[in-house]
């Protein structure tokens, strides 16, 4: 436990020592508005954040990616991998505490959009629920991303490769779900892979939770997408970790 | 203390470290010498719990370094070849973070710090970041970090590498103050050093010991100052076992 919690201190605060924090809040936030702002926030005359969680992703696949490249990376370009694993801290508390910490700084991130909500709310009546739905399933959504990325850190000790590999693993499972990709699968693919390819994506999973109900299947995707992702990072860490 | 036992590391078709035995009790300060690539790091990283052999095993204090790699871990005082650290944190915050991967808390930590920061003295760096300190000052932070719960057995790689003479001579002084309390293996090109401080001496190259001695016995022995002991050992030996390889593949 004391590794676990020191190795989440030391990232979490690691992130503001440095100006990464900062700027990837401010990009992260302007892009966030002005996203929603491009497709009809206010246009739309709907009390509800719409406009802003279906862009999340695209947003998320880029900018997630920025934030795990560097957490195994960096660590064993500089070797101070070597000190962390030499202190009493086992592996799967290093991954834990380092993915964990991340997913933390995305979640202040998300709270940090509050302005939106607050103004649908003054503007109208919305439905308090989808807009917490909404939240959950982007939280969620960081967090599948994260794992992605922390393993291709963990694979390539350059951070940009460790970068392109995460940014395009995460497309895929996005654009997979899609609905022009699915229309072009169609045309050649039996309807019931089909079916499985956009059960697999993050969007039909993602888009089910943000219509407001939080339904067993689409958390546990999420969850087994984190739990797979991260296991396999501890076991390709405990490989290549002094390579 | 440490107790090795055939320890065996390769990587790819290259053998680091060939089956090394060998045993170090308390009060000893054992100097690992060799050329570069001859498997001290490798080696000391494996003792560490860092890397896994590929055969043999070690105890440390009692601990399995396969078994209880954590166990290990805790009583012992690692630093690696590079003193890597983390820059962007202050020499202060990074020790609290050592404190807290090691369960140093309250009371414990305050004494801790108080009595390690003076004996490393990076007391007038404290507040920096590490990423603007000096190598010998990013040194000696890594020693304070090595040496901040008291451990039983220290591991140094290089401890002294890169420091001008008298941080070199402070480093030694202080390695001597410690030495009859404690278990140590410090590795080292720097062959006054050995007779400085060590009470045991160890030529390794080619992953193997040649020499397992003091080195009052080796200068005894040989006659000659420990650098023409060192060249002789680590030249004539490794040119003899290539003689014998290249006769029995003849047969």
């Amino acid at each position: 436990m004391n590794g676990f919690l020191a190795v989440f201190k030391r990232e979490l605060k690691a992130y503001f020592a440095t100006p990464v924090a900062y700027v990837f809040l401010v990009i992260f936030l302007f892009f966030a508005g002005y996203m929603t702002f491009k497709s009809g926030f206010y246009e739309a005359r709907q009390a509800d954040m719409r406009a802003f969680f279906t862009n999340l992703p695209i947003l998320f696949v880029f900018m997630v990616p920025c934030t795990a490249m560097r957490l195994w990376a960096e660590e064993r370009k500089n070797g101070t991998i070597e000190l962390l694993l030499t202190l009493p801290i086992t592996i799967p508390q290093a991954v834990l505490g380092k993915f964990l910490a991340a997913w933390a700084f995305m979640g202040i991130a998300l709270v940090l959009t509050f302005p939106m909500p607050i103004t649908v709310a003054i503007l109208g009546s919305p439905d308090m629920g989808l807009i917490v739905t909404g939240y959950i399933g982007s939280f969620l959504m960081a967090g599948s991303f994260l794992a992605i990325g922390s393993f291709f850190s963990a694979v390539s000790k350059n951070q940009v490769i460790a970068f392109i590999l995460a940014v395009v693993a995460c497309a895929v499972l996005v654009y997979a779900g899609m609905p022009t990709t699915l229309n072009y699968l169609s045309t050649f693919l039996p309807m019931g892979l089909v079916n499985s390819v956009e059960n697999m994506s993050f969007m039909t999973h993602f888009e089910s939770i943000q219509k407001g109900v939080v339904e067993f299947k689409d958390v546990a995707y999420f969850v087994l997408l984190i739990v797979g992702w991260i296991g396999a990072c501890g076991i390709i860490l405990d490989e290549r970790k002094a390579s | 203390m440490i107790n090795v036992q055939n320890l065996r590391r390769s990587f790819g078709s290259i053998t680091a470290v060939d089956g090394v035995s060998f045993s170090v009790e308390k009060g000893q300060v054992l100097g690992f010498l060799g050329p570069n690539g001859a498997g001290k790091s490798t080696a000391m990283k494996m003792l560490a719990c860092f890397l896994k052999p590929d055969s043999g095993t070690a105890s440390i204090c009692g601990h399995d370094i396969i078994k209880d790699p954590v166990r290990v871990r805790k009583c012992l005082g690692y630093l690696s070849e590079n003193a890597p650290a983390y820059g962007e944190m202050t020499v202060g915050s990074f020790l609290d973070f050592i404190c807290d991967a090691r369960g140093i808390r309250g009371k414990a930590r305050e004494k801790a710090t108080d009595k390690i920061v003076p004996m490393c003295s990076i007391d007038s760096v404290y507040h920096q970041p590490i990423e603007t300190l000096s190598k010998g000052y990013k040194r000696r932070v890594g020693l304070a970090q090595a040496l901040i719960h008291d451990p039983e057995v220290l591991i140094l790689d290089e401890p002294t590498d890169g420091l001008d003479p008298n941080q070199k001579y402070e480093v030694r002084q202080l390695i001597n103050k410690m030495a009859s309390s404690k278990c140590i293996i410090i590795s080292t090109h720097i062959l006054e050093e050995v007779e400085a401080i060590c009470t045991r001496a160890v030529i390794i190259a080619k992953g193997k010991i040649l020499v397992d001695s003091t080195p009052k016995e080796l200068k005894s022995e040989y006659n000659a100052s420990l650098d023409e002991i060192f060249r002789k050992i680590t030249t004539t030996r490794i040119a003899g076992a290539k003689k014998a390889i290249v006769a029995s593949a003849g047969v």
